[in-house]
């Protein structure tokens, strides 16, 4: 085959690959509508679910948010210092709590602990012809796998975000009033001053998009899964990767749309 | 008991009308392509009713991508395939879930669901498709495990079984409904020689027993002379032989032969 035939293709495949992924998920999307609203609903199948993505994963939540709080109580306390801004470590943790860092650290925590268990599961699944074994039985493997951990993730992340948050913000005040010596009533009056409940609902509404993707492209990953042990294995290593970067490029559209700035 | 609602099932009508034609199932003229991979190179012949159909061939000749097509997982992209004289390629939707109740499918790996009891395992079909009760389904569940002799084994995991127990509860699974063909996808490979032995000996009981039209995808030759009422050879997606096994002997040709001998299996020791 000529260089420029070869050329012309690796060009072709390099341009058509991510069409070519946006188009398996949104079929998968659609399957998941059209098979979400159709009985039977499996209700135990989604508390199952939700048990799995949601306390499953309040500890590491939880855990996280803690240091994140703190070393951002720590950094704040320090760089305002600087120049005398010390006194607004209450509000800037709030919003930035709120707003960004809890809905983004908390989907990258269900996307590392859920979502990766979620594609390696599927993915089993799949090569062992489980996922084929549900299809013969006359069972929508979308209705029956997919659909309940997609509204597993819209529904926990959310809250999951609001954990983070509120853990975080404990972990920067203790950090900053009991650790830095900054004063309690204004730390948390700035808080109260700058962040409402848009604040707030601008992070849910981040957070409830990241739980759909989160689980969504889990699912993609280990639903499609081929080649045996190592095909698995890939799988959920894309997913953690994909998810990663759908989360964070997300995170910059979502938030140009809600402050309707940033955009093209 | 009535499982189902039977007036809305098109190929329960049919398999009633049909009950008494040797021909379960005919595929017609079969083609399917995988991009620029032509696997099904317009296939034809037919499987008998209450028999044991085996569908043999060498590895890549399209055997599991015709069993695809055959319980409609997959839709041909060309030819007829009848099920009880009604289409099967055109059926959709809730028809293609009814169709679907009709087979029974035991995997090569058995894909019991490694999450579930060997009693939630055969249960499972009940539970989505019927209306029964819990103890009608315990007492159908273990009339099944008991009849294929896993009963003792109805609350292990799949993993705790052997090779050869997984195929029993597998073969339950598929049997619990009101199956009428059961398709087995190389049931024997990967076992020893013994567990293959009670495999064929479970695919010729569970045929007896429940009075079902077993398709076996193999490419054990030892087995497909022990149990086989028919055979279809594959050859590169076409057929190049099919009829009762002497049928089969007598019009083996190179290809046939060829594959014989590389199975170590001589057509003088099958006519002995």
């Amino acid at each position: 085959m000529p260089f420029w035939r070869k050329l012309t293709e690796a060009l072709l495949i390099w341009a058509t690959t991510p069409l070519s992924e946006l188009g398996v998920l949104s079929k998968l999307v659609f399957e998941s509508f059209y098979w979400g609203i159709r009985p039977p609903y499996r209700y135990r199948l989604f508390f199952a679910a939700a048990e799995f993505v949601g306390v499953g994963s309040i500890f590491i939540v939880a855990l996280t948010g803690l240091f994140t709080g703190m070393v951002l109580g720590l950094q704040l306390v320090d760089g305002f210092r600087e120049f005398g801004a010390e006194n607004q470590t209450g509000a800037v943790v709030g919003l930035g709590m709120s707003r960004e860092i809890g809905p983004v650290f908390s989907a990258l925590m269900v996307s590392s602990r859920a979502g990766s268990a979620i594609t390696t599961e599927l993915g089993s699944m799949r090569v062992t012809s489980q996922i084929d074994a549900l299809e013969t039985m006359a069972v929508s493997p979308v209705q029956y796998l997919v659909v309940p951990r997609l509204l597993a993730g819209v529904s926990m992340v959310p809250l999951l975000t609001m954990l983070f948050n509120i853990v975080g913000m404990c972990g920067a005040w203790f950090v900053a009033v009991r650790l830095m010596g900054i004063d309690q009533g204004i730390f948390l009056d700035r808080m109260a001053w700058l962040v409402d409940w848009e604040d707030v609902l601008h992070g849910l509404t981040k957070s409830t998009v990241f739980g759909f993707t989160v689980c969504l492209v889990a699912c993609r990953h280990g639903f499609f899964a081929s080649g045996g042990a190592a095909g698995v294995g890939r799988a959920t290593n894309r997913s953690v990767v994909h998810n990663a970067i759908a989360i964070l490029a997300l995170d910059y559209f979502i938030t140009s749309i809600l402050i309707g700035q940033g955009l093209f | 008991m009535t499982l189902f609602s039977p007036a809305k099932d098109p190929f329960e009508e049919a398999a009633r009308t049909h009950i008494h034609d040797p021909i379960h199932m005919m595929v017609r003229d079969v083609h399917k392509t995988y991009g620029t991979h032509h696997v099904l190179k317009g296939m034809s012949f037919d499987i008998h009713r209450n028999k044991t159909n085996m569908i043999i061939g060498p590895s890549g000749s399209g055997k599991t991508v015709l069993m695809r097509q055959l319980i409609r997982l997959e839709r041909p992209d060309q030819g007829e395939i009848r099920l009880d004289g009604q289409d099967i390629v055109s059926v959709r939707g809730a028809d293609l879930t009814k169709l679907r109740r009709r087979f029974g499918m035991v995997f090569q790996m058995s894909a019991l669901f490694d999450s579930m009891s060997v009693f939630d395992n055969v249960a499972f079909p009940l539970r989505e498709h019927t209306k029964l009760t819990k103890p009608q389904i315990r007492e159908r569940v273990m009339d099944r495990l008991d009849s294929l002799g896993v009963a003792r084994a109805h609350a292990k995991m799949p993993s705790e079984l052997s090779g050869g127990m997984q195929k029993r509860v597998a073969v339950a699974r598929a049997l619990v409904l009101e199956t009428s063909i059961l398709i087995y996808d190389e049931p024997t490979t990967g076992l020893d020689p013994i567990t293959s032995r009670t495999v064929d000996d479970l695919i010729v009981e569970a045929q007896e027993r429940f009075g079902v039209t077993s398709i076996v995808i193999s490419h054990d030759m030892a087995s497909v002379f022990r149990i086989a009422d028919f055979i279809t050879y594959l050859y590169f997606g076409r057929i190049e032989a099919e009829g009762t096994p002497e049928e089969f002997i007598q019009s083996a040709n190179s290809a046939t032969r060829d594959f014989l001998s590389a199975s170590g299996v001589t057509l003088d020791a099958i006519r002995k």
